[in-house]
């Protein structure tokens, strides 16, 4: 059995990768090149571990409690924020390129179909730069089907962090100090009235950039306020069931101080697309949440085929009530 | 003003919006005021428009209800009676299957059962299906751009007057007109702080809209009614469909209508067969009474840099506007003279509603047509400068015979457009210097 998984391939555009050899790759930063495309994206290894998420400090939200112990496998995570050269790549990509309807190849990685974002109608950056600044108003589907079709062009699985991984990294980054914060990160007080390039702030200790601030970052998660409260100790999802509301961490450029640590809670909204004059509005896009971006994770151990799918959520239309 | 971040704009504004949104009354089938008349509400064109546009009506008043439907495509009127289906309760959509209408000329059944309509197909129809609203004496809600040909501005002007006699509503989807920054943005031109407008900027460059390939089993008149937005005559151009919000503003903000345009504009990188005979790019200068001068961009080309705003410099200081809710106006010496706060916003798209409903409740008069005619007209005239690279005048436009679009209630699907692709497949595209204005 053993020698069979061994033997199973991943193949995709030409490149052969087995599953033994991504596994027993060594657990160091790199860079991921993506062929045929002008991207590369930095990941840094995270060694998995134990800690306490969520906070005792009887001056922050109750969302935020009880504080709990929890564990997570070890993975790598994205060193910046997705910019809008990384996520227009995939944006303005040609889905239907030969690479993506083999079948066959698609199988071994987990991914049954690659759909292309919509091109947006209006400039979804309001003017605030594109480029090497990170990516903005994107829906966590369409944050998630970039990490699909990342997938797809590398055959190496990736994804969102949980709402755990990202406390963890952040916890771990020991930036979350009031006195110091301005070194690491943009928010209300110092940002000019929109978010900045990614990584002109200090890296964290782990050497995340912008993981406070800038723009807050779509995690994995069902935002539920009561969640902690019986969450599994290893390994915590909440796997969304409904469109809203969903988390997103970190806090951004229209966030004041006080938001901006590893254990405040914000989540999605409906009002998000109020300006989306569309019944169903866009899968792909917000009118309204230029504040909003997201950072990819690739877990330490790749799964099978069968694992990866159920990070790939089906979509769920939304008409603007929920 | 730092302490009003940005952040708490959004958030408040998520508490206004949101009631809009998640209003309980909305979702039931019990009206709460129930001496009022129940206004009955019919859609003409139902793609996600006119279904947002539906969607928006129910939410506006109590006592209104969707009673009838009217589409070319069955598939695309069932994809919305299906979605608002989802939205609410059977007491506010109560469309019979008898009243769902299919095909050309349908839009007249649909039109009749109702009180209030809404126009929401491609452009080219615009001008029948408002005369005859008008004729049977509705109120209406139609979208932008409101005709593709002159002959159907001239329809348009002369039902908007008609309408306007017979106090209907008539409220027209250029939105920026219902947006709480534009109209703090248009109060502060009219008190004067920026003097009078001399020049402007407008943009819509983007990349582009979708495409639906053709199939087999479709006539070629069922095919450029599905791949709508790249025919002349059913759409009129991205500057004429989409780029008509910012020279609409133009217009707006400077209080007149442009006396000539020159430009120039083609098709240097959508060019496929799919992509019909539109331009992915125009340039054009419009010259207005007054002397001011706007020059428009509109793009649609991918990976390129990309603005949908206005900007306007007026003798004493300039503007900056975007559907972003961003209104900006300054002195020359670098003064800030005002600064929308975001926290004002509500969705334009519900505010049309809102507005037309609250009027047609208090005997009140919303006359759109004759602006939306003519901001029409104003985008028209820039793709006639574009495509003929000829400077035309207003003057000359209107009194022509241009006339793209055949009678809807004589066309059937073996019918033969307006225009037809070659041996090839390609289709006949405007040439600068060749092609006739009108």
């Amino acid at each position: 059995m053993k020698l069979k998984k061994y033997l199973k391939l991943i193949v995709f555009n030409g490149i052969l990768i087995p599953f033994s050899v991504l596994n027993a790759q060594n657990f160091e930063d790199y860079k991921q090149d993506v062929k045929g495309e002008e991207i590369s994206i930095e990941l840094v290894a995270i060694e998995g571990g134990a800690f306490l998420m969520g906070t005792k400090n009887s001056s922050r939200n109750a969302d935020e409690k009880p504080a709990h112990q929890v564990e997570v496998d070890g993975f790598w995570m994205g060193k910046y924020e997705i910019t809008w050269k990384q996520y227009d790549t995939f944006v303005y990509d040609r889905i239907n390129d030969e690479e993506f309807q083999i079948p066959s190849k698609m199988k071994e990685l987990g991914v049954d179909m690659v759909t292309g974002a919509t091109v947006p109608y209006v400039d979804m950056s309001f003017g605030m730069g594109k480029g090497e600044f990170p990516a903005v108003n994107m829906t966590q589907y369409a944050a998630l089907m970039y990490c699909k079709w990342l997938t797809a062009k590398t055959g190496v699985f990736y994804r969102l962090p949980t709402e755990a991984e990202w406390e963890y990294v952040c916890k771990k980054g020991k930036t979350d100090k009031v006195s110091t914060l301005n070194n690491y990160a943009w928010y209300d007080e110092n940002a000019g009235e929109k978010y900045e390039k990614v990584g002109t702030k200090k890296p964290n200790a782990l050497g995340i950039y912008d993981m406070l601030g800038n723009v807050s970052e779509w995690v994995l998660d069902q935002y539920d306020k009561a969640y902690y409260s019986s969450s599994p100790k290893k390994n915590p999802w909440n796997k969304p069931t409904k469109l809203y509301p969903l988390v997103i961490r970190g806090g951004s450029w229209v966030d004041t101080a006080d938001k901006i640590c590893c254990t405040n809670r914000e989540y999605s909204q409906t009002n998000w697309k109020q300006r989306d004059p569309q019944i169903p509005k866009s899968n792909w896009w917000f009118t309204d949440a230029e504040f909003v971006g997201f950072r990819i994770v690739r877990p330490k151990e790749q799964p099978s085929a069968k694992e990866t799918e159920k990070y790939w959520m089906e979509v769920i239309e939304d008409f603007g009530i929920e | 003003m730092k302490n009003l971040s940005r952040r708490k704009f959004v958030k408040s504004s998520a508490v206004v919006s949101g009631g809009i949104f998640l209003a309980p009354s909305i979702l039931t089938s019990q009206p709460m005021f129930k001496k009022e008349k129940v206004l009955k509400l019919a859609v003409v064109g139902c793609g996600g428009r006119g279904t947002g546009a539906v969607s928006q009506a129910l939410k506006a008043d109590e006592n209104v209800k969707l009673v009838a439907m009217a589409d070319a495509f069955k598939d695309r009127l069932d994809d919305s009676y299906k979605n608002l289906s989802k939205m609410f309760q059977p007491g506010k959509i109560d469309v019979k299957e008898s009243k769902k209408f299919v095909g050309f000329g349908s839009y007249k059944k649909a039109i009749d059962e109702a009180d209030v309509v809404i126009l929401t197909t491609p452009p080219g129809f615009r001008p029948q299906h408002f005369e005859y609203a008008v004729a049977q004496g509705k109120h209406i809600f139609m979208e932008k751009p409101v005709a593709t040909d002159v002959a159907g501005i001239k329809k348009v002007l002369a039902s908007a007057k008609i309408a306007k006699e017979k106090k209907l509503n008539v409220v027209v989807g250029l939105q920026r007109h219902y947006q709480t920054s534009y109209r703090e943005a248009y109060k502060h031109i009219k008190n004067g702080v920026i003097g009078n407008i001399v020049s402007g900027q407008v943009y819509w460059d983007g990349g582009g809209v979708w495409v639906r390939p053709r199939q087999e089993n479709w006539t070629e008149m069922e095919y450029q009614m599905r791949n709508w937005y790249y025919f002349n005559w059913l759409c009129g151009d991205h500057i004429l469909e989409q780029h008509i919000h910012n020279i609409d503003v133009a217009n707006w903000f400077i209080g007149e209508y442009p006396i000539k345009a020159q430009g120039m504009g083609g098709r240097e990188i959508r060019k496929g067969k799919d992509h019909g005979q539109i331009f992915d790019h125009h340039f054009v200068e419009f010259e207005y009474p007054n002397g001011a001068v706007i020059s428009s961009q509109c793009r649609h080309q991918q990976g390129c840099f990309n603005r949908v705003s206005e900007t306007f410099q007026g003798t004493l200081g300039n503007v900056h506007t975007s559907g972003g809710s961003m209104a900006k106006l300054k002195s020359y010496s670098g003064e800030k003279i005002y600064s929308h706060n975001k926290t004002q916003n509500k969705n334009p798209y519900q505010i049309e509603h809102n507005e037309l409903f609250a009027s047609i409740r208090t005997g009140g008069l919303i006359s759109d047509g004759e602006m939306g005619a003519k901001s029409t007209m104003s985008a028209i005239l820039g793709r006639m400068a574009t495509y003929s690279g000829k400077q035309v005048t207003w003057e000359d436009a209107i009194n022509s015979n241009h006339n793209l679009v055949p009678n809807e209630d004589l066309l059937n699907w073996k019918s033969v457009p307006p225009v037809v692709p070659d041996a090839s497949g390609n289709y006949p595209v405007p040439v600068p210097g060749v092609t006739k204005p009108f």
